[in-house]
């Protein structure tokens, strides 16, 4: 163990091993083994100029020492499972493990993607999307994006199919400025120029200026709703007509989907097109960075350009449909993340309608509850009630204390508790921003912790500052050089 | 069943917190015109419930499934030792968020460090970067990279790469108006070089190459290289990151952008995915390159330390001006990737792939001395093999199913002139009965 945890300064609620894991090949010695093989029936001789030469440096290491080496690296993380993570944005509810067992089958693992003993898997494709229909009143779904980003590539490239088939002349996106960095990354990719368009004090956008930004050139708004501020867009119809009143479609970034989960629908409110996180409100786990899976949705205008290909039903029979003249083309190389909507599936069913209302209800409830308990000591820059999550401000704390949002997010490293999202996406907006986003699965008991640990790390920035500036102290490395790893990019291992 | 852990009286106190009368208030900011009365959907379910639900469709699975499969074509039935499961199975693995803070996340960017390294060395590349969705979107954005890097406005693509990369890839450029020009294959069903040399000029942003190519054939990267290298063109490769134990890998031929599926690498098949795009390229073109990347650094102590690094690149921060919108990836899987080179090792590596070489070829032997079946190309292959036969492919794989075997892809969905071939793809995981079994079927059919 290293002696990084000696010079103890916080609450002592970290989560994570104190130790410093090497790099696998670091522990690697020549000729150590772990997996064998049996001996081949013979040796196969390749062309010369095609056979390797020199082997790939792996690491040579025995079974036990791969085993503590990387579960000492995953007792370096953070993680749902240890920890309370308030991620804005991010909806980090607990993944149920029924799930890692269901995708775990042997019969689903093993499933070849285009072997025709396909049938329990597209009618679990099939029933996904009757969930998804009902719970977002769009008409049909591809499941090919593997996550939020490329779900918006396809839906955007969805509305360019249709612009392009009506022989519209489309040039602009519309995007509040309050958007996640994929909406205008994506655009882009689609040939779009973007424009932002403003929000008012009250955190929702501003339908004036949605009216003036609004033109022949545009394609679509893109719109999360309730936004990235956690307030629900209450003229979502009003919005929905100027934009449709214009000859744009209305495309629905569905990451703040767990807010209303079977209150509301985004079919309702107007939405031509919607991508769902299922890594978000589904709960698929988010595996330190994905896999994920983006669920894109269309009404009916945008049906003939869905990717290919598509799952079809005639009686008991399902199919896979590739002859669709219009698609967009392919996405992913066979159907998406299959057994992140296998999980998904699981959810969805043991949830039911009830379940799905009850988390929306719970989601809101814990946030409202933290935004009460926080929303004296940490101002809440937009006044609107939040929904599954807030942004709160820090403002103040460094205005008086010279102590930052992200001093804040650090020091509540020490006390047991992942940061909030701090500054994306509203920092332009909202300055030392903070978007808390607890969900439905976490306790009062918890949230209580939580509120409690942001009061103390106040209070501690009003008396001792530095010890807000220098956190974390007991995690296994501490404030990290990130100008240096950029401008000196070492982005590989190498033997000394 | 839900995951909410609150009872009524938990309910009713934090209620009074808020200070609202009731659940149905903190839904008031939502028009009420908006609110759905029901949801059609059926009720929830216990787990146990849940299971036996799952249970019904594993038995259909079982019963459409062939008893012996020689599927291949962009995934792969391999072995997965125990320790690839175990390892990514930990909680702290999988229900980890990005590492967007380095401090509590040096579980995994070390372990996506490992995974750059790694295949860096598989691929003879400079740099990876900490993964794409798949190989076909990989693809896609290394050739996007090429035409951010020389501004061409066309690129070279074989005709022998899997048609669903292809299809991907055209999905991908439509928002930059990019020509494609195809190339054909040669009798060996490798890449025709006179095509390559006579379509290349200033204007090509990229030379793709899939290797080994989607009729199982390994394509002359010295000879391709030495001709893209001339050019300005960037010289793209789709590898299976597998082969790569034994096959040299495109690094050594001035390869600029080498991607690929590490699905081979211990990933299930799981139905088409979650699998791990991989993007392997050159220090000189870092800046353009898509996706996180993972790097090394120090903490305020001088300690090592792993961060997410170069992100003026990424959408987080570059927003329209991005060099790309990816922004989840399939980390996970990148690990379980990882853990299963680092568990094989170079010599487990060459092992695998040995046997690989060894049971495909002994599978294309006594597939073609049944009467009515030859060879259609005459390249060297590494685990998959295409064969011509007297019946077209569809009958003769139908004819083969009924036995219980599926014995590989129609190549005539893809390509009509293929009409009469089968694509065969045989792995480790095949032991000699199989093979007999195979050969044996393909004898009673014709």
């Amino acid at each position: 163990m290293s002696d990084s945890n000696t010079h103890s300064a916080g609450p002592g609620g970290v989560d994570t091993s104190a130790w410093d894991e090497r790099l696998i090949f670091e522990r690697s010695r020549p000729g150590r083994r772990c997996v064998t093989y049996p001996k081949p029936s013979r040796t196969v001789d390749l062309p010369e100029s095609m056979r390797r030469e020199a082997p790939p440096a792996l690491p040579e290491v025995d079974e036990l020492e791969l085993v503590r080496h990387y579960t000492r690296l995953s007792q370096m993380n953070f993680s749902i499972d240890t920890t309370f993570y308030p991620l804005g944005s991010c909806t980090m509810k607990y993944n149920p493990k029924v799930h890692e067992k269901a995708a775990r089958l042997p019969e689903f693992a093993g499933l070849h993607p285009l072997s025709d003993g396909n049938q329990a898997a597209l009618k679990v494709i099939w029933e996904m999307e009757a969930v998804l229909k009902a719970v977002t009143g769009m008409t049909d779904f591809t499941f090919q994006p593997a996550a939020g980003a490329q779900g918006e590539f396809v839906g955007i490239s969805l509305i360019a199919a249709h612009h392009r088939a009506q022989g519209n002349d489309k040039k602009v996106v519309l995007i509040p400025n309050s958007a996640h960095g994929t909406n205008p990354a994506t655009a882009a990719m689609c040939g779009y120029r973007v424009e932002e368009v403003k929000s008012t004090e009250r955190g929702t956008v501003d339908v004036e200026d949605l009216k003036a930004k609004m033109s022949d050139e545009v394609a679509a708004l893109m719109l999360t709703n309730p936004n990235t501020f956690g307030v629900f867009e209450d003229e979502i119809l009003e919005m929905a007509k100027v934009v449709h009143d214009g000859g744009g479609l209305l495309y629905y970034d569905g990451a703040n989907m767990n807010a209303f989960l079977g209150q509301c629908r985004p079919g309702d409110m107007g939405f031509d097109v919607v991508h769902i996180n299922l890594h978000k409100t589904f709960t698929t786990p988010h595996g330190g960075g994905g896999p994920g899976s983006g669920p894109v949705g269309v009404k009916e205008t945008l049906l003939p350009y869905l990717p290919i290909p598509i799952v079809t039903r005639d009686g008991d029979r399902f199919s896979l449909e590739y002859d669709r003249p219009e698609s967009i083309g392919k996405i992913s190389t066979f159907f998406g993340n299959f057994g992140m909507v296998l999980r998904a599936f699981v959810y969805a069913r043991m949830l039911g309608a009830e379940g799905m209302r009850r988390t929306s209800e719970m989601a809101v409830l814990n946030a409202n509850y933290i935004a009460r308990r926080l929303e004296k000591t940490f101002e809440r820059p937009r006044k609107a009630q939040p929904m599954h999550e807030m942004v709160l401000t820090a403002e103040r704390h460094k205005k008086e204390h010279g102590v930052t949002a992200l001093d804040i997010a650090k020091r509540l490293i020490d006390y047991g508790f992942h940061p909030p999202t701090i500054y994306f996406p509203v920092a332009k907006v909202c300055p030392e921003s903070m978007l808390i986003e607890p969900t439905e699965t976490e306790n009062c008991e918890m949230l209580d912790r939580f509120c409690d640990a942001m009061l103390a790390i106040s209070e501690e920035a009003a008396g001792n500052p530095d010890v807000l500036h220098n956190a974390p102290h007991e995690t296994p490395v501490r404030r990290l050089d990130e100008a240096t790893a950029a401008r000196k990019p070492v982005l590989r291992w190498k033997p000394e | 069943m839900n995951y909410t852990p609150h009872t009524d009286d938990d309910v009713a106190k934090m209620l009074k917190t808020v200070g609202v009368e009731s659940v149905d208030a903190l839904f008031d900011p939502i028009p009420k015109g908006l609110k759905l009365s029901s949801l059609d959907l059926p009720p929830g379910l216990t787990e146990m419930e849940a299971m036996a639900l799952l249970n019904d469709l594993v038995a259909e699975l079982r019963q459409d499934a062939p008893a012996l499969s020689f599927l291949g074509g962009g995934a792969y039935d391999h072995f997965s030792p125990s320790v690839v499961d175990a390892v990514i199975s930990r909680g702290e693995f999988f229900t980890a968020y990005t590492p967007y803070q380095p401090e509590v996340s040096q579980g995994t960017l070390r372990a996506i460090f490992e995974f750059q390294t790694m295949i860096s060395e598989l691929t003879g590349m400079e740099v990876t970067n900490a993964s794409m969705y798949d190989g076909s979107s990989a693809l896609a954005e290394a050739v996007l990279m090429a035409v951010r890097i020389n501004q061409g406005t066309k690129v070279l693509i074989p005709r022998s790469l899997h048609p669903f990369y292809r299809k991907v890839v055209e999905t991908y450029v439509r928002g930059i108006d990019l020509e494609i020009v195809e190339i054909p294959w040669t009798e060996a069903g490798t890449m025709d070089l006179a095509a390559v040399k006579a379509n290349l000029d200033d204007d090509t942003a990229a030379v793709v190459v899939q290797n080994p190519n989607f009729l199982g054939v390994l394509e002359p990267l010295d000879e391709l290289g030495e001709i893209v290298g001339a050019s300005k063109a960037m010289f793209v490769a789709a590898v299976n990151p597998l082969s790569l134990g034994v096959v040299r890998p495109p690094g050594d031929f001035g390869a600029d952008m080498v991607v690929g599926d590490g699905q081979p690498l211990g990933i299930p098949l799981s139905y088409g995915g979650p699998y791990v795009g991989f993007f392997s390229t050159r220090e000189t073109h870092i800046r353009k390159m898509p996706g996180r990347i993972t790097g090394q650094t120090t903490d305020v102590d001088g300690k090592r330390g792993f961060v997410l690094t170069l992100k003026t690149r990424e959408q987080d921060i570059r927003r329209e001006r991005a060099t790309s919108n990816i922004c989840t990836n399939q980390t996970l899987c990148a690990t379980a990737a990882t853990v299963y080179m680092a568990a094989l090792g170079p010599e487990g590596l060459r092992e695998v792939c040995e046997l690989n070489l060894a049971n495909s070829r002994d599978a294309l032997e006594a597939v073609t001395s049944v009467d009515g079946v030859t060879q259609a190309f005459s390249g060297a292959t590494f685990n998959e093999f295409v064969v011509r036969t007297v019946r077209p492919a569809a009958d003769v794989l139908a004819s083969l199913r009924e036995k219980g075997i599926g014995g590989g892809i129609d190549l005539g969905r893809f390509y009509p002139e293929l009409s009469d071939c089968v694509l065969t793809c045989v792995t480790e995981t095949k032991r000699q009965t199989d093979i007999d079994c195979l050969a044996a079927a393909w004898g009673e059919i014709l």
